[in-house]
């Protein structure tokens, strides 16, 4: 790549979000904000109230004749009209966007309304009268995997674990279990939906944030040719953090609705809907076994893993399970790993992308039992950690299942952490309060070491099937991104971006990319982020998911800069009587190389190419528009040995939560916390704060309030925001930011993400210090204070007994 | 999350909103903030027939005080309770709890009489109203009468109100010198439903307590008073060893004295801990809230 980060030296630093102005002033065009067909009907949907039922039979007499209703429709009335979702794993539960015979979880649609307005749908929607015969529900995945509700079921071996498990100095083993939460954005789903029958095709507005391989599956189950679906975001969006891949489904239902009724319709997801169907992260139960040598070097893993992904196995799912494959190890030597891994059905709602993505559950359960280990060895787990972090030398560092870690200098992030939060101070301090006696605040200190991927390889989802199986089909690897840029008669720069941004401001920092390229500023590079799959430049991985921004899509913007600025170069070497490769574009000129006042505008030059093409140099192609794709290196299909480089770059992120505990209310107080974070080069060190904060506050929410929960029977009893507890600004502690460089050899820019790491790290983090604080070693998360309590009252009857 | 179809009727008079109320009854549902109210409705939990707003009512908002008694009109948004100098100073326990109802935003818009027609048992100021022995007053075509906070609150969300009856004003009792006050709530965030909370008015007299009312809130079908946990403390220096030993005991009594009920967010047992914890907060907030008021020499 030449030239990226150099002339205006935009990369790094922290220009205003050119984002921010229209949101600020309330002038956001969010989905329910655009109106692109006129005479749209809306959409109320009826969902299931029951966790599994047999649908007898829909009686929609009542509710087609109710005021301002269109059409009702039933699952077998889109079923007959489109085709099932498609899912990763043949055999699992044929999925249809509206239930058909049977409803699988509460929530499940399983008739539309089709309406003049929303009141009068809902109220028609009252009406629908479904005959439901209940049936027994399976909530718990243990019970799941029992009862033989299985998909999946993977066993893998890398290295030795057997033999080492049997020669280590000491094993130690825990179950953690972490339950489902959700993303919560401020704007739930919304999609638009146009059939037009003149050609056969559908126009989707939907705020959908990709992967773009689920436009595929929409395009599947509408029955359509890609090229015949056409999917427009809304430029502006109200959060995601993963739960709007969820989206495609409602693109099918709303297609089909429309195609049924020959009219535009338009569906905005409420509150209600968004909490007990959009989707969540999956509940894992995580059996894990570590052994150690006895000076504290970890020399096996063994895991054994449920997956609950809920009634469906919603694309692209199982994805949350192998997500992380590559990182088993985390940030540790270890070479020997086993691990058995079983996908399985609940009567409880699809599961998906939610920040984090396998890699909270992962870390739990590894950094849970790193702390165990260490107790365990009566060794400091600062020091069990040290003993084991990957070196810096080593890198790039191959991991036993197949990763492949860029850089990093894990150590140095560890000891930057240690030294800020004075951990051995913190230690002393909590001696001493326990040998004091006061027993009323007890003192907590937590470490998470974790290496967070970004920029996944989309053939890591294709290990939930054995490598004879995946030999049936065609391999999938790779992580592709593009990116058009163009340069108007005038000078200045439109760039057009496939990342389809949820609010982290892509377009700030594309225009810094493409500005320190062609030696703009920035505020002469207008960037558009919405998607429009006939018009943008994208592959099946574009999309907003696994942190790829920064060192992909940003990536993409900085290759078709570099090509157009090769182009101008030219241009310009023929106006300025010099070879192309002696000029430079600085300052919104084209210079000969020391000598600056031997020059051109760009302007004059995009002027010439613009309006007097038979001036450009001979053999150059007219016109100064570049489409460009870049793909991350290294990301090879699953082997035979079933080993994948499941993400290009690795960051590196040391959180120290040091916590107080109330021992007679059990609330937990976070009295410090240090995060130090490794991720590369930082495009915009700002929008970096402000991802890790936002990263952290998304995983402090399951790990102390948040989580979905369902009763045995399949209820959901987390349904509204009084029960569903997000963490808020006033419960997210403040929160100590560190940073080191080392950048990806890996990537264009030296760029890895970031934006999911605390996430990853804060549960872990904060069980470790709590767990460290009581010395309770099985504590459920969220950690709420009347659950730590429960905790400390059975602790006290069993002490007592 | 649309409510069901209603009528919308916004009287300009007391008359007209009372005859509206009298025609249709049960079907009639009084809008004042709506913070309650209306997620209800988009829920379609609640579905009257005719919606009778009152924010065009004049003179619902007054507030006068005279012979020991402040009476704010039922209009009075909760946010004058946190904000309003004098009414600060002449209604403590009231502006003490005003800062846990709802949110920022929602105590903007949601109102004094509406949050206690409600009579949501979680609700800060039915608890308030109830442990200062205050009342409302209540109109109808029928007539006006007055009910005492400990008839008002019948069961959750259920208060002696009829149909017909519009709540107009609240009288609560002005804070008079040597008394002091205490409020307390545990919320798993800030503006949650609270799962357990204690309001204490206590007069201290020759150092020690001459009169005290414990209220608990959120831990039964209505708001509490827990009346032989107080007491106990009548006659107690609660800075003395047995007053020590009296706080624990009113605060067990009360523990004993909570009806609490389990729910996904917590048991009875850590309820009942959460009464008695709370309880000896707001008792000894109340007992150094005394004394201090004791010195200023009262409102």
């Amino acid at each position: 790549m030449s030239g990226a980060g150099a002339p205006g030296g935009w990369i790094g630093a922290t220009p205003h979000r050119v984002e921010d102005e229209t949101l600020l002033r309330g002038r956001g065009r969010f989905i329910d904000d655009l109106s692109p067909v006129p005479g749209a009907m809306h959409l109320a949907l009826v969902r299931s109230p029951f966790a599994h039922a047999r649908i007898r039979g829909i009686d929609t007499s009542a509710a087609a004749a109710s005021p301002g209703t269109l059409a009702v429709l039933t699952g077998a009335d889109l079923a007959a009209a489109g085709r099932p979702l498609g899912a990763v794993i043949r055999g699992a539960t044929e999925h249809h966007a509206v239930a058909v015979d049977v409803a699988r979880y509460a929530g499940e649609p399983v008739a539309v309304v089709v309406a003049r307005d929303r009141y009068l749908a809902e109220d028609a929607a009252e009406l629908v009268d479904v005959d439901y015969e209940p049936l027994e529900a399976v909530v718990d995945p243990l019970l799941a995997a029992e009862a033989g509700h299985v998909v999946s079921d993977r066993s893998f071996r890398y290295g030795d674990p057997e033999a080492a498990l049997a020669a280590a100095h000491a094993s130690v083993r825990g179950r953690f279990p972490f339950g489902r939460w959700t993303a919560a954005p401020v704007e739930c789903f919304g999609v638009i939906a146009d059939w037009d029958h003149a050609v056969d095709s559908l126009t989707v507005w939907a705020n959908f944030q990709g992967p773009f391989t689920l436009h595929t599956v929409a395009a599947g189950a509408l029955g359509l040719p890609a090229a015949r679906l056409r999917l427009v975001t809304p430029p502006d969006s109200g959060g995601s953090f993963g739960v709007k891949a969820g989206v495609f489904g409602y693109i099918v239902l709303a297609g089909l609705t429309s195609k049924i009724c020959g009219v535009p319709v338009r569906w905005i997801e409420d509150r209600v809907e968004h909490l007990a169907a959009s989707g969540s992260a999956t509940h894992r139960v995580t059996d894990v076994e570590a052994a150690f040598a006895a000076d504290g070097e970890l020399l096996a893993l063994r895991y054994d893993v449920v997956e609950d992904v809920g009634a469906y196995l919603r694309a692209p799912e199982p994805a949350t399970l192998y997500r992380m494959h590559g990182s088993l190890t985390g940030a540790y030597t270890v070479r020997n790993v086993a691990v058995r891994n079983r996908v399985v059905h609940t009567n409880r709602c699809p599961t998906g992308l939610n920040r984090g993505f396998g890699g909270p559950q992962l870390y739990l359960a590894l950094e849970r039992i790193m702390e165990r280990g260490a107790a365990r060895l009566g060794l400091d787990p600062v020091e069990v950690a040290r003993r084991n972090l990957v070196p810096p030398e080593a890198f790039p560092y191959r991991t036993p299942t197949g990763g492949l870690y860029d850089s990093g200098d894990y150590a140095a992030c560890l000891d930057d952490a240690i030294g800020a939060v004075d951990y051995e101070g913190l230690r002393r301090r909590q001696a001493e309060r326990r040998a004091g006696g006061d027993d009323r605040r007890r003192l907590g200190i937590g470490l998470a070491c974790v290496v967070e991927p970004s920029i996944s390889n989309m053939g890591y989802i294709s290990l939930a099937e054995t490598s004879e199986e995946r030999a049936r089909g065609r391999p999938k690897s790779g992580n592709a991104e593009g990116a058009t840029l163009a340069m108007n008669p005038l000078g200045g720069v439109t760039v057009r971006l496939s990342t389809v941004p949820q609010g982290q401001g892509h377009r700030t920092v594309a225009a810094q990319v493409a500005a320190d390229v062609l030696g703009l500023s920035p505020a002469d590079v207008e960037v558009q982020s919405e998607m429009d799959t006939h018009v943008n430049a994208w592959t099946v991985s574009s999309g907003n998911y696994s942190s790829r921004f920064a060192g992909i899509g940003a990536a993409a913007v900085a290759e078709a800069a570099a090509q157009l600025a090769g182009k101008l170069r030219r241009i310009a070497g023929d106006v300025l009587e010099c070879a192309p490769a002696d000029v430079e574009l600085v300052d919104g000129q084209a210079r000969v190389v020391g000598q600056p006042d031997r020059g051109v505008s760009l302007r004059r030059l995009a002027g010439a190419a613009h309006w007097n093409p038979e001036s450009l140099p001979a053999g150059l192609e007219p016109g100064l528009a570049v489409t460009a794709f870049v793909s991350a290196p290294n990301l090879d299909p699953p082997n035979d040995a079933d080993e994948v480089a499941s993400s290009a770059a690795h960051g590196f992120v040391v959180d120290v939560a040091v916590v107080e505990v109330n021992i007679a209310t059990g609330e937990v107080g976070i009295l410090d916390y240090v995060t130090v974070h490794d991720a590369g080069t930082l495009l915009h060190p700002r929008l970096v704060d402000g991802q890790i904060l936002g990263s952290f506050a998304h995983g402090l929410g399951p790990a102390l309030l948040e989580q979905t929960v369902h009763d045995d029977e399949g209820n959901l009893l987390t349904g509204s925001f009084m029960d569903y507890l997000c963490a808020t600004s006033t419960e997210v502690a403040d929160l100590r930011i560190l940073h080191r460089c080392t950048p990806s050899p890996f990537t264009p820019l030296g760029a890895k993400g970031l934006g999911e790491g605390n996430t990853m790290s804060a549960p872990a983090a904060l069980a470790n210090a709590v767990c460290d604080a009581l010395g309770i070693d099985d504590l459920e998360l969220p950690l709420t204070a009347p659950r730590i309590w429960e905790s400390l009252s059975v602790k006290a009857r069993t002490t007592e007994a | 999350m649309k409510p069901p179809p209603f009528r919308y009727v916004r009287p300009d008079s007391l008359e007209e909103a009372l005859a509206t109320l009298a025609e249709h009854g049960d079907g009639a549902k009084v809008l004042a903030g709506g913070c309650s109210l209306v997620p209800m409705l988009n829920m379609r939990l609640a579905r009257p027939e005719v919606l009778v707003d009152v924010n065009r009512l004049g003179g619902l908002g007054e507030v006068r005080a005279g012979n020991g008694t402040v009476t704010t009109g039922a209009m009075l948004r909760q946010s004058a309770l946190e904000r309003s100098t004098p009414l600060r100073r002449a209604l403590p326990l009231a502006a003490a709890c005003a800062p846990y109802i709802g949110h920022f935003v929602t105590r903007n818009r949601g109102t004094v009489g509406g949050s206690l027609a409600h009579a949501d048992a979680r609700g800060e100021l039915p608890l308030a109203l109830l442990t200062l022995g205050g009342s409302v007053l209540v109109e109808s075509q029928r007539g006006r009468r007055g009910i005492g906070a400990e008839e008002l609150f019948v069961y959750h969300f259920t208060s002696a109100l009829a149909p017909d009856e519009l709540l107009t004003e609240v009288r609560w009792p002005a804070a008079a010198p040597s008394w002091g006050f205490g409020f307390a709530e545990m919320a798993q965030r800030h503006g949650d439903y609270a799962l357990a909370m204690a309001a204490c008015a206590l007069r201290r007299c020759d150092g020690a307590v001459a009169e005290v009312r414990l209220g608990l809130g959120a831990v039964a079908d209505r708001p509490l008073l827990a009346t032989e946990a107080a007491s106990v403390l009548v006659g107690q220096d609660l800075d003395g060893a047995a007053g020590d030993e009296a706080v624990r005991e009113a605060a067990s009594l009360a523990a004993a004295a909570a009806q609490p009920f389990e729910d996904l967010h917590a048991s009875v047992a850590y309820r009942r801990q959460l009464v008695s914890l709370l309880s000896e907060q707001v008792i000894r907030q109340g007992w150094l809230d005394a004394d201090d008021r004791a010195g200023e020499g009262g409102p």
